[in-house]
């Protein structure tokens, strides 16, 4: 029964949104102020019923209600209660269902929070964000629907993907859509401006914080994605530049990109054209993302549901959005003059340089993604596009972005002096040289790579410090940089995060120890600084698995460092096995063990690692959202110094 | 229904087959060559080769069979004297350009190793452009918000 009512509360939330996206519309067109107040309304009903849907479905899950064909597929009878309610998105019905609550949660959120607009901006904002909802709403119940029921039931369902019982992939889709779809809100901004055929520094305003709340989920979806990786996949790799994962980057980098114009618009005037178009392309490739994800055209590691058919849907909701919206763009482009004048040497160029390296880099993972498909197509070549292009094809352009990043985040507004501002930043740069040869000099034998990134990361993170010590003034300087805005705090602290994530990615690249062996009961063997030895391998039981237990003691230098239980688990209702490897976590280094098969001697076969600065990656990464945070609670204060100071006057970027 | 059904549950078997980290290992100590210098020579081809029956791994990382035969064949290319390159070619020459992880620049491919580059001199032509184009446009461009602006800002800085 509450099935129906969720699968009847969603046909309603349909029909709520394809109201709010004509009768706002034209309302906003022709100032009529009640057709313009049908929006707010329903966007916060069409939010209720379908927060109803979804949770009707999750009550589905939960109770293991098997008459639902989703449930019988993706859920069983003995999973623990955190993935029976991960599994309602653990699956592509479910998860195009969170998609379009998200798509109307930030719609609610703009009706209640969007008091400052102009009623027309706002109906019309409304309205486009309704439009993505219908699409998706029509997708849901005509090629996904979640609601169906099966005529004869089964006594049990075939169970969750095992790799996806875990508590980082649990907490993982949620966090991405978040980010996916919060980027559906600067499209609906973007797109409602251009009817609207305005766009001022206060649109910049209004704009940024939807941005910074998508860009700061999407930096915390791929965090914990590319963690569950790390220690899910058995071999410690934390990204693999696979199309999925690359479907969640490039919205990533543009959604970067977008944060640092609409800086621009909103201090300055300018750049309104390429921030609007740079609005599109996110949620564009936000859309691209769900497209590689949901058909499957390019297979890989994450495409666990797939279907060719829903992929031309999905390719038809993309082809309508964006290039719809860019088709109005030409159109109404010559609308966006810019105002704000300002020098080669400035803020404004550096953000310029900033948009260039992050959107081109952008293109080119799109590019590498796509290339395949496009030789298959086009030259009937089968070919392969993997990690070694895009380490060496992309990561030049993250270089560029770290060296020029603390210059850049210093220069002043409008006119600036490379040298001076260079100057200021010397002691940065012999410290952050001086640490690069130190690495060199303690390291024997090996690659640039670590000596490199210890400077750039340095070079970031101390740059980033820096440039809060300078704001200061001169005396009382400690309590002065605690009274800085919060904006100011949050670039300082997502700059250094990204060095940090930069440093721990070339150290852990650089400095890793492997050993693969056969190891047998009790006999010690060293890795690096490390003494191991398998004490023991035991056969047990958990809720919904067979495990094979190894119990691994580590020594440093005699000194016992940690025991650790690497497991092979079985999942017998999927028939699937999965490695569990045991790391210990530390500050400085993580080591990572995995338990191999038996072989005819009774020994095992292990693998052992010693990962460098594995957790700076995540650590850098969860500085950048903090970041993202700090600038983002800023706001209301942010709003309140412009007023006190002129634009002329330049006032600080965060 | 019932064909969708087949093609699912198809489908599940695949990807169990295809997906599955097996809980073999993906280098197992019985591949590795008794000489550091060449197994690192063979850890490194094997980082830019394709496993093919596996979803976007290379052998290095895939526990497939199939992985584990390109392993032991890139090892005894190496043993037997190959330099890298004729390693790679050898393989290539067998199993086709699928294989190779990192695209070569042959034919139509150098358009993907240029595109990044090609992309990013433009984007700075353009850029450069525009910058002075910003830097030589009118003062009275810089006389700030018009009243009606100043009007509106008021407002929305009030809440």
């Amino acid at each position: 029964m509450i099935t129906e009512l969720g699968h009847f509360a969603l046909i309603l939330a349909f029909m709520i949104a394809i109201v709010q996206a004509v009768i706002p519309l034209i309302g906003a067109h022709k100032r009529w102020p009640g057709w313009m107040a049908v929006a707010e309304p329903a966007a916060q009903a069409q939010f209720l019923f379908t927060a109803f849907a979804f949770g009707a479905l999750t009550w589905a899950f939960i109770t293991s209600d098997f008459s639902l064909k989703l449930v019988t597929l993706n859920s069983h009878s003995a999973k623990p209660m955190l993935y029976k309610i991960s599994g309602t998105w653990g699956n592509h019905e479910g998860s195009m269902l969170l998609w379009v609550l998200i798509v109307a949660l930030f719609g609610a959120l703009a009706s209640v929070f969007g008091g400052g607009l102009p009623p027309t901006l706002k109906a019309r904002v409304l309205a486009v964000q309704a439009a993505i909802g219908v699409a998706f709403y029509a997708f849901i119940l005509f090629t996904s629907n979640p609601f169906l029921r099966l005529t004869v039931p089964p006594f049990d369902g075939q169970d969750l993907n095992p790799l996806l019982q875990d508590p980082g992939l649990a907490f993982h889709p949620p966090f991405l859509y978040l980010g996916y779809v919060g980027l559906s809100m600067a499209f609906s901004f973007a797109v409602a401006a251009l009817i609207e055929g305005r766009i001022d520094a206060a649109w910049g305003r209004w704009v940024r914080p939807w941005t910074l709340a998508a860009w700061i989920f999407l930096t915390i979806g791929i965090g914990l994605g590319s963690w569950w990786a790390y220690y899910e996949l058995g071999w410690g790799g934390f990204w693999f530049w696979d199309p999925v994962e690359n479907a969640s980057f490039m919205p990533w980098l543009l959604a970067a990109a977008l944060l640092h114009s609409a800086i621009v618009v909103e201090k300055r005037e300018a750049l309104k054209s390429w921030t609007i178009l740079l609005a599109i392309l996110a949620f564009g490739f936000s859309l691209i993302g769900t497209f590689i994800v949901r058909s499957g055209i390019i297979t890989s590691v994450h495409a666990f549901a797939n279907d060719p058919e829903r992929g031309v849907f999905i390719l038809f909701i993309l082809a309508f959005f964006t290039g719809g919206a860019l088709t109005l763009f030409a159109a109404r482009a010559q609308v966006m003059e810019a105002k704000g004048v300002f020098g080669m040497v400035s803020r404004e160029s550096a953000l310029v340089a900033n948009n260039i390296l992050l959107a081109v880099s952008c293109f080119v993972v799109f590019f590498g993604t796509v290339w395949p498909i496009l030789a298959e197509m086009l030259l009937d070549r089968k070919l392969s596009v993997g990690p070694p292009f895009f380490n060496s094809a992309f990561t030049p352009f993250m270089v560029a972005l770290g060296l020029i990043m603390p210059v850049g985040a210093m220069l002043p507004w409008k006119r600036g002096r490379i040298g001076r501002t260079a100057w200021q930043l010397r002691y940065v740069f012999v410290l952050a040289v001086s640490l690069g040869v130190l690495a060199w000099a303690m390291q024997t034998g090996k690659s640039a790579l670590g000596p490199v990134g210890l400077f750039l990361g340095s070079w970031m993170v101390f740059g980033a410090l820096a440039d809060l010590w300078l704001r200061s003034g001169k005396s009382g300087r400690l309590q002065r940089m605690l009274r800085l805005p919060r904006a100011d705090w949050g670039k300082a602290v997502a700059h250094g995060g990204l060095g940090i994530t930069i440093f721990a990615i070339a150290g852990l690249t650089a400095w890793e120890q492997e050993d693969i062996r056969v190891a047998r009961i009790g006999e010690p063997f060293d890795v690096g600084a490390f003494t191991l030895v398998l004490t023991d391998v035991s056969r047990e039981q958990g809720p919904n698995y067979f495990t094979t237990k190894g119990r691994v003691e580590v020594t440093r230098n005699g000194q016992s460092e940690a025991v650790m239980f690497p497991e092979k688990r079985d999942y017998p209702v999927s028939r699937m096995p999965t490695t569990e490897a045991a790391i210990d976590y530390r500050v400085t280094r993580d080591v990572y063990v995995v338990l191999g098969d038996q072989q005819a001697d009774g020994s095992w076969t292990m693998r052992t690692y010693i990962k460098p600065l594995a957790n700076w990656i995540w650590g850098g990464s969860i500085l950048m959202a903090l970041g993202g945070l700090l600038s983002l609670s800023d706001r209301r204060f942010r709003v309140a110094a412009g007023a006190r100071k002129s634009p002329e006057a330049g006032v600080p970027a965060e | 229904m019932m064909l969708r059904l087949l093609i699912l549950a198809v489908a599940a078997l695949l990807t169990v087959s295809v997906l599955a980290p097996a809980p073999a290992l993906a280098v197992e100590p019985d591949e590795v060559l008794a000489d550091p210098a060449l197994e690192s020579r063979a850890r490194e081809l094997s980082k830019d080769l394709r496993c093919l029956v596996c979803r976007n791994e290379s052998i290095d990382e895939s526990n497939a069979e199939l992985a584990r035969d390109l392993r032991v064949l890139v090892r005894e290319r190496l043993v037997a004297g190959d330099s890298d390159r004729e390693a790679m070619d050898f393989i290539v020459d067998r199993y086709g350009e699928y294989v190779l992880l990192r695209p070569t620049t042959g034919g139509a491919n150098w358009l993907l190793w240029a595109a990044g580059p090609l992309m990013l001199l433009a984007a700075l032509v353009i850029a450069v452009f525009y910058v002075r184009g910003r830097a030589r446009a009118p003062k009275a461009a810089e006389q700030g918000l018009s009243a009606d602006e100043r009007e509106r800002l008021r407002k929305i800085l009030k809440d």
